[in-house]
């Protein structure tokens, strides 16, 4: 017997539907499905979705329908859900581990018993997947970490990360879009903007991509950070699969 | 720069950004709605001026901006209660009243004073501002430095472009105050009310809270008694909404307000509803509240009464009577002139 989905009160303007316990592909795909069902059918009052780990928060207009109505209206979807099968964009993106950008890199791989080159290797090794975004816009929390890198969050966190930083926390990894305080150890640095406002999407990633890492030198990253600060570097091109 | 000129800000207040109803479509993004704090007074305040009540205005917190206009022809309305005198160049400045709309000309200086009966207030000017919408939406989000006025809150020196040159004609004013409700504020319970104890909950619905000053766009910090977790304040972290109030570690919950991120990983214990989102919005450090909960279809209920409430005052609007505070000073110098006036001096 199992408790879930499990439909929670967010007061008169949403509700969540969880599918189960903890970090998990399959119950992601399961948020995941509901929030394509839904962004797609557009019932009347609905405003928007937020995918979470392992929930989905719909958000409606009491003035136009009412969490009577629109639950209703998500319990007849839930019957017919499968798991989210229709992948996301992958992406390949470029991270430059040179020193400079990696404050944490030589102390990551003290705590985990391998080298640096171990860690780098490991880091550009996995294929990441988007389970949210959340926290500042355009932060993606992406899950796959191998096991050897896992470890808890800084325990002092910094007050200043550097947008770009490529991260690793537990079982996630992570870009920061912004300058902004941070508890993950630091690997890396990308030159792309995981948010830029000039572009046509702003917002680089979204839930249910996947993502990998490949290394770049420090004159690739600065050739790459010149043509994205002047607009010519296409995004497209990190796609590996549209 | 828009060819219906601007606004030369000449004092920005103490904090003062364009905002509308919020930027919605994003969230799964990780991009925050932002908008209007007291929405209510922002839709109304533009309704008096004759815009779509979703138009970018300014929004006043605690104190009010100077403002010049450099053209002739500009409508404007605060929505809110704040002391506000217009002064022409070279002129006398008088009083004029909120809630009612008032054509500036070039030169005509609108200084609005401190917010008074709670901390935001609104100035809409009629056509809005000529910016550009940052993701459909003319809400500031400063965090990020995103959407608005250059992301960000208003500085001297700034010149808001305008998108239209109003003409002279009557002038509107709203005939009712807004009811903003009084008692507890009233929540419904959950997301994860299964995470406090008996006795937290009943704390939560028993104990006077305080706004304390960490109180800004993001978030209601409040203080008093503590909410007693079940087994820590950590969940998965996962959607939030305006008005759903976090318990952290210390037990004193937070009320997210429209700057909120759009997820957390806080538990939370209740959502303030939406037809009381407007009156906490509204609150000042030092203001106490307390809660009561009540269902998601009362909740809906209110907010039905509430928009109705909103309707009824935007029908109302009428064409303004003369305003007997701006004629001030042409009384005192027509009675000075007819010396009806036997006042004793300093009056």
């Amino acid at each position: 017997m199992s408790a879930y989905p499990q439909i929670r009160s967010f007061g008169d303007t949403g509700f969540s539907v969880e599918f189960g316990e903890g970090i998990d592909r399959g119950i992601n795909a399961m948020v995941m499905a509901l929030h394509a069902a839904l962004t797609d059918t557009r019932p009347a009052g609905l405003v928007e979705t937020i995918p979470s780990f392992r929930a989905l928060l719909v958000q409606y207009d009491p003035l136009v329908t009412s969490r009577a109505d629109l639950e209703s209206h998500v319990r007849g979807l839930l019957g017919g859900l499968k798991p989210q099968q229709r992948a996301g964009r992958l992406w390949r993106l470029p991270v430059c581990y040179a020193d400079e950008f990696a404050p944490d890199l030589a102390e990551v791989a003290e705590r985990c018993k391998v080298t640096p080159q171990k860690v780098i290797e490991i880091h550009t090794g996995g294929r990441y997947f988007v389970y949210m975004l959340g926290f500042m816009p355009g932060l993606a929390y992406m899950g796959g970490l191998e096991a050897a890198l896992h470890l808890p969050r800084r325990s002092s966190p910094r007050t200043k990360v550097p947008q770009g930083s490529v991260a690793i926390a537990e079982s996630m990894t992570t870009i920061y879009p912004w300058e902004s305080p941070g508890g993950w150890h630091l690997l890396g640095r990308t030159p792309l903007k995981l948010f830029d406002a000039v572009r046509d999407e702003p917002i680089l990633l979204a839930a249910g991509d996947e993502v990998t890492y490949f290394a770049v030198s420090t004159d690739d990253y600065a050739a790459m950070l010149r043509q994205v600060e002047d607009g010519s570097f296409d995004s497209a091109s990190l796609r590996v699969k549209p | 720069m828009s060819d219906a000129g601007f606004l030369d800000v000449i004092a920005p207040g103490l904090m003062t950004s364009v905002q509308d109803l919020g930027r919605l479509g994003s969230q799964a993004l990780g991009m925050p709605v932002a908008g209007a704090t007291d929405a209510m007074a922002l839709r109304i305040a533009n309704a008096v001026v004759g815009n779509p009540e979703n138009t970018g205005a300014l929004e006043i917190g605690y104190l009010g901006p100077t403002l010049v206009a450099a053209v002739d022809g500009v409508r404007v309305a605060l929505g809110g209660k704040a002391k506000l005198t217009v002064q022409p160049a070279g002129g006398e400045a008088r009083s004029v009243k909120p809630w009612r709309s008032l054509l500036l000309r070039r030169g005509d200086k609108l200084t609005v004073g401190a917010v008074e009966e709670g901390g935001v207030a609104y100035l809409a000017v009629a056509g809005g501002f000529a910016i550009q919408p940052f993701m459909g939406s003319l809400s500031t989000y400063m965090r990020s430095g995103l959407g608005g006025f250059e992301g960000r809150a208003l500085k001297a020196g700034d010149k808001l472009p305008l998108n239209t040159v109003a003409a002279e004609g009557e002038e509107r004013e709203l005939a009712d105050d807004i009811d903003y409700g009084s008692g507890p504020v009233r929540v419904v319970l959950g997301p994860q009310e299964d995470r406090f104890t008996a006795k937290g909950i009943d704390t939560f619905l028993s104990a006077t809270y305080t706004v304390t000053k960490e109180a800004d766009r993001m978030g209601i910090r409040l203080d008093g008694d503590s909410v007693e977790h079940t087994r820590g304040a950590d969940i998965a972290s996962e959607g939030v909404v305006t008005g759903s109030i976090q318990v952290p570690g210390n037990g004193k919950p937070i009320i997210l307000m429209a700057d909120r991120q759009t997820t957390g990983g806080y538990t939370k214990i209740a959502t303030v509803i939406s037809a009381d989102l407007a009156r906490v919005g509204r609150m000042k450090p030092g203001d106490t509240l307390q809660f009561a909960a009540l269902e998601v279809a009362a909740a809906e209920a209110a907010r039905r009464e509430q928009e109705k409430m909103v309707r009824r005052l935007i029908k109302g609007i009428r064409t303004a009577l003369p305003d007997v505070m701006l004629d001030l000073n042409a009384l005192y110098t027509q009675n000075l002139i007819s010396g009806a006036v036997d006042a004793p001096s300093g009056y």
